[in-house]
């Protein structure tokens, strides 16, 4: 809510260093890690999500319990799907 | 403010339909009842293209052999059966017509919170139905309505890339449904229309909007994942490139589980609203129907790995899914009886929209039983992949979101279109749906159960008889639909004008005009009485509750 969030230059900014996150993804996977490069990979789609999420969804800020409710219950459903499905993953007696 | 005087209401004459003929003024319409036209218009489209192939089906099994058609034909016969009845008729029928149309009404509301995002999902849903349209002429998709892999990304050569796109873009269609609904629900009640006076109708449609918000995104974003695959050869479900098959089930049924609630949530909604209307009283716990449509939107989303049983998934997650998958039955049950017990010293009345309510009860606790048969790991080992699955999920979809879909347009056409169907007609073509229905389904309980396998399309010879008899309903129950279509049509021009409330029904959509204002009430309602007061409505037969 406050005035230099909202700004424009703070917009463009935020949109270039979500492209920039996305080259390095894309230049990590040429780097060899082994088990590291999903790691990684996975770290900063989860930084740009939750830039994503903080200011271009506007939960930053944001004051109304509806808000919470609507991030929590996404994550929650989220939850369901890593959850049961690693509830298959992991006890594959066959592995 | 809110009960400024608006321009269109000042001639009693002008209403939704008379304002504006103009192609234009239907095209670029906001208002929520004329969206609701346009969904209409072009879902039943949807709906008898997507007959004209369960025809085909049920014409190529009317004999053993494959003798209609090549069986590269019949698999993509039955896969654009599937996917224009699931993606293109049953997801969005009752939400985007009578939803659209009732939601703003029920609620005492002038339109939706969006109106121009509601049209632009009419447009999205156009946009995707002529793409599916272009990706069946120029020949079609043989994946099935699943979409699996690896046949889908490595082994398919037909055009599965566009049809996934046409089902993405359905997708955001609705979407942006639920969205509009969810909003609207929580910020346009009228005065005094607490959550708990909401008509059940509301709180289904709710419930239907969270399921869209958070399932559609999950099968969006693996239908691009089929696409990346297909082009560029990422390894992601095919074991050759590395990738999970099953990865693929589990992501596709967590939306396509969901789904099934997408499409019957709605109409169960529909059969609250005729139960209680038609039995004269307010729902039997109206609390706990409400808070089971809610139940089954959260319980919905723990079941989906209930389709992968024989897939290779672990067995101890096996049991665990099918633990939970009978939690599900419980809400459904609580509607059932509910229902049922609504009904109970009831003035019950036979006007068609409740023969198509008893017909909704009668078979989707057919199918719902049925599904729990499934949800039972060893029975499932036994039929998944038979007709038993077929019968059942039709049960469910043409049974229950069918049945009640039609029940509701027959409930509200007189407020749609300002006039009365042919009552007589109507109750012989409910009878036709029904008979026909049962004719073509329950005996594909038998075939699956006694082993014949779906998505064949030929057979040995001893299940001739009973494909015969399902071939036979088929054409009763097309009889049924297209009955219908002939009369709405028929009554728009010289069926009798309806009164406001021809059904002396509760509900705010009962007190605007029959067809409504562009803007549905002159003055914004207030309300001051508890959902279904039946008992109050009756008790003064004289005073019918239009306000003014
Ligand atoms: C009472 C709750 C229900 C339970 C426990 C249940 C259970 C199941 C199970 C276990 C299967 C998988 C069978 C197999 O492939 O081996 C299944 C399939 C299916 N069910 Fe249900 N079901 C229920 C309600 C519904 C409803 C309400 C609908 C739709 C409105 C529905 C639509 C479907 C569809 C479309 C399939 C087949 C999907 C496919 O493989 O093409 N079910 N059900
Ligand atoms: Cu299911």
């Amino acid at each position: 809510m406050s005035e230099h969030a909202t700004s424009r230059g703070f917009y463009v900014a935020l949109g270039i260093s979500l492209l920039v996150l996305t080259a390095v993804t894309v230049g990590a996977a040429f780097v060899n890690l082994g088990p590291f490069n999903p790691v990684i990979a996975l770290l900063i789609a989860t930084i740009k999500a939750t830039l994503v999420v903080l200011f271009f969804m506007h939960v930053k800020g944001a004051s109304e319990k509806m808000t919470a409710a609507v991030v929590i219950s996404g994550f929650f459903f989220l939850a369901i799907l890593l959850v049961l499905s690693m509830a298959d993953y992991l006890t594959r007696a066959w592995r | 403010m809110a009960s400024a005087a608006i321009p269109a209401n000042q001639s009693p004459k002008t209403n939704y339909l008379t304002n504006g003929y103009s192609l234009k003024s239907w095209l670029l319409t906001t208002d929520h009842k004329r969206i609701a036209i346009l969904y209409l218009i072009s879902i039943t489209l949807f709906f008898f293209l997507g007959g004209f192939f369960a025809m085909l089906i049920r014409l190529e099994l009317l004999t053993p052999q494959g003798d209609l058609m090549h069986a590269d034909t019949y698999n993509k016969v039955f896969t654009m059966h599937g996917i224009i009845m699931v993606f293109f008729f049953l997801i969005p029928v009752v939400p985007a017509v009578l939803g659209n149309f009732l939601v703003p009404l029920m609620i005492g509301a002038k339109d939706l919170a969006f109106p121009r995002i509601n049209l632009l999902s009419w447009y999205l849903y156009i946009i995707a139905g002529v793409l599916f349209l272009h990706c069946m002429l120029v020949g079609g998709v043989d994946t099935g309505w699943t979409f699996y892999p690896p046949f889908s990304t490595s082994a398919s050569n037909t055009n599965v890339i566009e049809a996934g796109l046409a089902v993405f873009i359905a997708g955001f269609s609705s979407i942006f449904t639920g969205l509009n609904f969810i909003v609207t629900i929580h910020r346009m009640r009228a005065p005094g229309l607490t959550w708990n006076r909401l008509p059940l109708f509301i709180w289904a449609n709710y419930a239907t909007s969270v399921i869209m918000i958070l399932g559609t995104p999950v099968v969006a974003i693996t239908i691009i994942l089929v696409a990346a695959e297909r082009t560029l050869h990422l390894g992601i479900f095919d074991p050759k490139l590395g990738g999970d098959p099953l990865l693929f089930q589990h992501l596709f049924w967590f939306y396509s589980h969901p789904a099934v609630y997408i499409m019957i949530l709605p109409s169960m909604g529909v059969i609250s609203e005729l139960i209680a209307c038609f039995a004269r009283k307010r729902i039997f716990g109206y609390n706990f129907v409400a808070l089971s449509s809610i139940a089954l939107a959260v319980f919905g989303f723990l079941v989906w790995a209930h389709h992968m049983f024989v897939s290779g998934m672990s067995l101890y997650a096996a049991m665990v899914f099918s633990f939970l998958s009978f939690s599900v039955g419980v809400p459904s049950a609580v509607k059932v009886f509910n229902w049922t017990a609504t009904l109970y010293r009831g003035s019950i009345s036979y006007a068609t929209p409740m023969l198509y309510a008893f017909g909704f009860i009668g078979l989707f606790t057919i199918g719902g039983l049925t599904g729990l048969f499934l949800a039972t790991l060893g029975i499932d080992v036994h039929v998944t992949d038979t007709y038993f699955v077929v019968a059942h999920f039709h049960y469910v979809m043409v049974g229950g979101v069918l049945m009640g879909f039609l029940g509701g347009m027959h409930f509200w056409w007189p407020k749609i279109s300002g006039r009365m169907y042919p009552e007589a007609w109507a109750k012989l073509s409910a009878l036709f749906v029904f008979v026909g229905f049962n004719l073509t389904f329950f005996p594909q309980f038998i075939l699956g159960y006694v082993g014949m396998p779906r998505r064949y399309w030929q057979y040995p010879h001893e299940f001739q008889v009973l494909n015969v008899l399902s071939t036979a309903g088929a054409s009763v129950l097309a009889v049924g639909y297209l009955l219908p279509m002939i009369y709405f049509l028929w009554s728009l021009r010289y069926g009798p004008i309806a009164e406001a409330n021809p059904w002396n029904a509760a509900g705010l959509e009962w007190k605007a005009a029959s067809p409504p204002t562009t803007f549905n009430f002159d003055e914004t309602p207030v309300v001051t009485w508890e959902a279904y007061n039946y008992d109050e409505i009756d008790a003064k037969p004289q005073e019918v509750p239009v306000g003014r």
